[in-house]
């Protein structure tokens, strides 16, 4: 008993990191992850803001989920989240009040991420407590990974350092690494989540797309939260 | 005067587009890209949202929200900023279900071809992040109708163009890993480099 209660919990953190990944399987919460990617730590800042806002609406959620009345629960779950995200954007601004210019209207826009909707519409209000902060925690942090991973490579490739810390020495400073540039920008974004894509899909055959027929109907079970 | 305004309209429109530029609303973005004529509905809908809700948010952020907005009613010293994203997000609800009443009586064959996507443009980024944008670059009532038309505008031609796009690649062979999803990021990122061309544009 106990066992099986341990290996499902594993399957509820687990599974979001790679099998059903929020952003390159169930394709949810694209708009953040591409855009405060230019960097490694404006991406580390808003992974930790969405796994907080996540984990804290699938809980409430999951606890108010008997004594939510149907007909208005979208509203209830957009105000709960609303105000979970009020309070990440003023801990931003206190604590650390460069990064939250960096991702300015993007912290309030966590708020219209469709990573945490989904989660707390098809998870939190048919489950219970733990394992809701369980499937919070796997979405958020399958979401992180994917999010670190770009931001390292667009800041590393883009200016030759990490954090802020020169890795690969540039030509101007004596070394050889020339930075290209179009990694600051946007399309860099999609080029590498189109890679990052790609492999997954390669490893993964399960995760393929068909034909437009099975295409079309995965879409809609990813989008009709 | 005019000249302002149709320069906030272009540039919302080319230098600052919304879906290429700033990446929002990306996700109905992708899903919704297959056909081309529920891509141009789409636009249409995401321009009439925003035109009604960006000088909403604008009038209740200027008259209730912002510092010291409340003077008209005697209070002073009252900041409310913080409570933007709640007030937006119900303003936003409530248009999209006002937007759904009207085309269901006028023109409900659009309504119909929109489906599901209608009431989902309540949690699409780029609407909440436009009237977040208008915020921060503090613009007056007929700047924001301006910016609102604007923004809508310019995620809609940014849809079509993907999605007559979309639909020859649909027809294609190519890499089983790359189809669909794999695909439709370079795509978007080649469009999104033409349109990183036109940035620091200035009208």
């Amino acid at each position: 008993m106990l066992s099986r209660l341990i290996s499902s919990s594993r399957n509820t953190l687990l599974t979001p990191l790679l099998d059903g990944n929020p952003i390159t399987l169930q394709v949810l919460g694209l708009c953040s992850a591409l855009a405060v990617t230019s960097s490694l730590r404006p991406a580390l800042v808003m992974s930790a803001a969405v796994i907080s806002v996540l984990v804290f609406a699938n809980v409430t959620v999951s606890l108010l989920r008997h004594i939510m009345p149907q007909s208005i629960r979208l509203i209830i779950e957009v105000t709960l989240i609303a105000s979970a995200v009020i309070v990440v954007d003023e801990v931003l601004k206190a604590f650390v009040p460069d990064i939250a210019v960096i991702l300015s209207v993007f912290v309030g826009l966590i708020i219209t991420n469709c990573i945490v909707l989904a989660r707390v519409e098809s998870f939190a209000m048919h489950n219970g407590v733990w394992a809701s902060l369980l499937d919070g925690l796997g979405n958020g942090l399958g979401y992180a990974w994917i999010l670190l991973l770009i931001g390292a490579v667009r800041e590393l490739l883009g200016t030759g350092s990490l954090l802020g810390y020169e890795v690969l020495q540039l030509t101007e400073n004596g070394g050889r690494f020339e930075p290209n540039e179009l990694m600051l920008l946007t399309p860099s974004a999609f080029f590498l989540l189109a890679l990052l894509v790609w492999m997954i899909r390669s490893l993964r055959p399960a995760q393929r797309e068909q034909t437009e027929q099975t295409q079309s109907n995965n879409r809609s079970s990813g989008v009709s939260l | 005067m005019t000249g302002d305004l149709l320069a906030i309209v272009f540039r919302a429109i080319f230098v600052e587009n919304l879906a290429l530029n700033f990446l929002l609303g990306v996700c109905t973005y992708v899903a919704v890209s297959h056909r081309v004529t529920t891509a141009v509905g789409l636009g249409i809908a995401v321009t009439a949202v925003q035109t009604i809700t960006v000088p909403l948010n604008n009038l209740i952020y200027r008259h209730l929200l912002a510092p010291e907005a409340l003077r008209w009613a005697g209070i002073v010293g009252l900041d409310l900023t913080f409570l933007r994203f709640i007030t937006f997000i119900g303003v936003i609800a409530a248009g999209v279900q006002v937007l759904e009443l009207a085309l269901d009586r006028y023109f409900p064959r659009l309504q119909h071809a929109l489906g599901v996507y209608l009431p989902l443009l309540t949690v699409n980024c780029a609407i909440l992040g436009a009237s977040l944008f208008m915020v921060q670059r503090d613009y007056n009532f007929s700047e924001s109708v301006a910016y609102g038309f604007g923004s809508g505008a310019g995620w809609g031609i940014a849809i079509v163009l993907f999605a007559t796009i979309r639909e020859r690649i649909d027809e294609t062979e190519v890499p089983q890993g790359l189809r669909g999803l794999g695909l439709a990021f370079i795509v978007t990122g080649i469009l999104a480099v033409g349109f990183v061309g036109l940035r620091g544009l200035e009208f």
